[in-house]
């Protein structure tokens, strides 16, 4: 199953290849990690999406809590929370099929973002499902590039 | 007062009641070494940077306290890579001090540079590199700190020649804050009734001892519930000397050279208690036949411990010792109203049986000396009283089983790397430690010779080391492999062309004795202990002797191959 990892770190030299090595050098995986600054400027927060069994997770989770530069880590897959990625999209287009990209554009709220005579730029936001299923259609067009930011996440407030 | 980063370095290793220094100087720390005279710090110097990290982790196994080594940047800092790796994998608390480039230069390539917090961050607890004087004071407090507490481990710390150059206030922090380490020790007291009852519940209880034991002091809390509540013992290689090797309730090692009773224990036990031991794969063969009848209680002060390999069914994140203590007290107050020693009777006396029915044994011979006899003897010269240090191989085996630990802080081996060559400069080190006792190095004639210089350093502080090699012309250990998974292919595993090593102990200054028959071995090993000083016995044994019972990689403990 894929977990949504929050990780607040110290902001200093040489968290990233920790949190990175420890990944690599146990044979978890990483399916993306996001890095960005809080607004406290001695801390980061690091979004990681990563895949595996109960058992798997949880040690990743203890791991990460073991290294020394780790304020906190939070599964954001047990709670409510909201999830999102940028993706940017280089697509094939012409005058027969533009319109048609244009609507997915629409049905999705993405945005255009550059034009060319035969290309469009498109950029999308959401969670994964939602990202999986814009790559998806437009696969037919013809994706040429395309750049995804990785997830940030977060907690949503507890209600009342 | 202003001081320079070196005199601060100096001023803080004080009073972190460092005593002794293991190191190599260059031309990155050459500014620490010019003040160390000014130090009543003891600076003890190796002939090779890694003896210098082992005999920093031996001085901290045979003390219970920190051990720390100075080295130079690039290959000062690399060659203690080997003994960093060790000291993690067993859980040792040392810091490292590395020299390094300049800061400016750092990055560029310069002379003997090497990014030694990149090389050594998966091998170190923590690491720091210390770019800026001001923060040199918190760093060292903060790595002894880490090295120490908790789960105890290495910690480096990466030190550039301007820093111990340039001046500043000295400022000494009296505490150290860590907002993200607080190793939870205090075990959960429903954790702690849980157990109880579970102990209370049990027919066939165990005991599974490891090296977390020795590490928080935790041995004579588990001596009493053991003795009191009538539960046999058994301990990993990490865990020996936790429990008194001549008590009845002792089954002996358990695993992959465990004895047959502590194996057998552990496949018909109905409880198994392990504290502080990491159900490592040479601990339970194949995990899915491990304890098969067993509830399983773990007590460990890492919670990446918990439910890594095997899963247990109440975990208890706490300290050892605390959680044995509270242990105790919570069964104490009713020792009376529970029969433990009759209710456990049946039980303890079938572990005993199979103890008896197949005991650690050999086939002594007339005409060639048996390892195993020779441990013994060192065992019965000694009174059980010496520290031992091992090499790794055969000649590690045989020392953990033969000789009877009594006491803590007495077995140092490297367990979970098996570093060969780290056993006699480690010796040096607990013999600094420890200068009263009686510190024995069991080798073999393969790994004695990896860091075979230290001899130097040994006879040069006057050390009364007592090398023993079993000297067996192989690397024995490989051997025993190849004669049974490989064909006897043994390839490359034939070390017969050797050093005299009585001449090599004389040409360092050192005592050399040899043995080669089986009826000189007690008189001329007694003679050996008794030489004042460094000596080098080297006992010509059995060839292709081989350590039992085995269980085979992978197998499952009840698979054993017996002598
Ligand atoms: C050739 C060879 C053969 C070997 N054969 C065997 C064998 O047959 N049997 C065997 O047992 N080993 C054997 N070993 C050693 C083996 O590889 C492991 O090193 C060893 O079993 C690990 O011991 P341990 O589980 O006690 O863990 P350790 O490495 O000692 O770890 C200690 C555990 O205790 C925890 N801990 C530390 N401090 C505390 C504290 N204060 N409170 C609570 N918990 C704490 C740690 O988190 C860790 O989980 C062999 C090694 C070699 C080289
Ligand atoms: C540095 C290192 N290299 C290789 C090994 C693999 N190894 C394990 S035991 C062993 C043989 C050791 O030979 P010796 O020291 O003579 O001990 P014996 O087994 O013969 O008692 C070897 C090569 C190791 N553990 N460490
Ligand atoms: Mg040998």
């Amino acid at each position: 199953m894929r977990h949504t990892l929050s990780v607040t770190v110290e902001n200093e030299p040489g968290v990233l290849s920790r949190v990175s090595g420890l990944f690599t050098g146990r044979g978890f995986n990483i399916e993306s990690l996001n890095v960005g600054p809080t607004l406290d400027p001695g801390v980061s927060v690091m979004t990681i999406t990563t895949e595996g069994d109960e058992q798997i997770i949880e040690q990743i989770v203890k791991q990460l809590r073991k290294l020394i530069t780790v304020i906190k880590v939070v599964d954001l897959t047990e709670m409510k929370s909201v999830l999102r990625e940028l993706v940017m999209l280089k697509v094939n287009a012409n005058d027969a099929n533009r319109a048609e990209i244009l609507r997915v554009v629409d049905i999705f709220r993405c945005k255009v973002v550059d034009v060319s005579i035969d290309e469009l730029t498109i950029e999308a936001t959401g969670n994964h499902e939602k990202i999986s299923a814009i790559v998806g259609l437009l696969t037919r067009f013809g994706i040429k590039e395309i750049s995804r930011s990785g997830m940030v996440a977060m907690k949503r407030s507890t209600q009342g | 007062m202003e001081l320079t980063g070196a005199q601060i370095l100096l001023e803080c290793l004080k009073r972190e009641g460092v005593e002794v220094l293991f190191g190599f100087p260059g031309g990155a720390v050459i500014d620490i070494y010019n003040e160390l005279p000014n130090s009543s710090i003891k600076h003890v110097l190796v002939r090779h940077e890694q003896g210098a990290i082992h005999a920093a982790d031996g001085f901290a196994r045979a003390s219970g306290k920190v051990g720390v080594c100075l080295v130079t940047s690039g290959p000062g800092a690399t060659n203690t890579v080997t003994g960093i790796a060790t000291a993690y994998m067993d859980s040792i608390p040392v810091v490292i001090l590395t020299g390094q480039v300049p800061t400016p230069l750092i990055g560029n390539d310069a002379f003997q540079e090497v990014d030694i917090v990149g090389i050594t961050r998966p091998c170190t607890k923590h690491n720091y590199l210390v770019k800026d004087i001001r923060e040199l004071a918190h760093v060292i407090r903060q790595a002894f700190y880490l090295a120490k507490s908790g789960r105890p481990g290495p910690v480096l710390v990466d030190l550039p020649k301007d820093v111990m150059q340039v001046k500043t206030e000295f400022i000494w922090p009296e505490d150290v804050k860590m907002r993200s380490y607080n190793p939870n020790y205090k075990p959960h007291a429903g954790q702690i009734r849980k157990v109880a009852n579970l102990i209370r519940e049990a027919e066939r209880p165990l005991i599974y001892a490891g090296g977390g034991v020795i590490t928080s002091k935790g041995h004579e809390a588990l001596t009493w519930l053991a003795q009191k509540l009538h539960i046999p013992v058994t301990a990993t290689l990490m865990g020996l000397g936790c429990f008194p090797g001549d008590d009845p309730l002792w089954l002996g090692m358990l695993g992959m050279h465990g004895t047959y009773a502590a194996n057998m224990a552990v496949n018909n036990a109905d409880l198994v208690l392990a504290v502080g031991a990491r159900f490592d794969d040479r601990v339970t063969g194949k995990v899915s036949t491990f304890a098969p009848m067993a509830k399983l209680v773990h007590i460990d002060i890492d919670p990446t411990s918990i439910q890594k390999n095997v899963s247990v069914h109440v975990p208890l994140v706490a300290d050892c010792r605390l959680a044995l203590e509270a242990l105790k007290e919570e069964m104490e107050p009713t020792l009376e109203d529970y029969d433990f020693e009759g209710g456990h009777m049946s039980w303890v006396t079938k572990v005993q049986v199979w103890g008896k029915e197949h005991p650690l044994t050999y086939k002594q011979s007339e005409t060639t000396i048996k390892p195993q006899y020779v441990v013994e003897k060192l065992y019965e010269l000694t009174n059980g009283d010496a520290i031992i240090a091992t090499e790794v191989g055969q000649n590690q085996m045989w020392a953990a089983q033969f000789y009877k630990f009594k006491r803590p802080n007495t077995f140092l081996s490297s367990g979970g790397l098996g570093t060969m060559g780290y056993g006699f400069p480690a010796a040096i080190g607990a013999q600094f430690a420890c200068p009263g006792k009686m510190v024995i190095d069991v080798a073999g004639d393969g790994s004695i010779q990896m860091n075979i210089q230290e001899m130097a350093t040994s006879v040069c502080n006057n050390l009364g080391v007592k090398i023993v090699i079993l000297n067996n012309g192989y690397l024995g250990m490989v051997r025993q492999w190849q004669e049974l998974f490989y064909n006897r292919n043994y390839c490359e595993t034939c070390m017969d062309a050797q050093p005299d090593f009585v001449k090599l102990a004389e040409a360092y200054g050192a005592t050399g004795f040899r043995i080669t028959e089986v009826g000189d071995v007690e008189r001329i090993l007694k003679q050996a202990l008794e030489t004042p000083g460094t000596v080098i016995v080297d006992v010509r044994v059995e060839r292709e002797e081989n350590v039992y019972p085995m269980v085979p990689a992978g197998a499952s403990l009840t698979d054993m191959l017996l002598v």
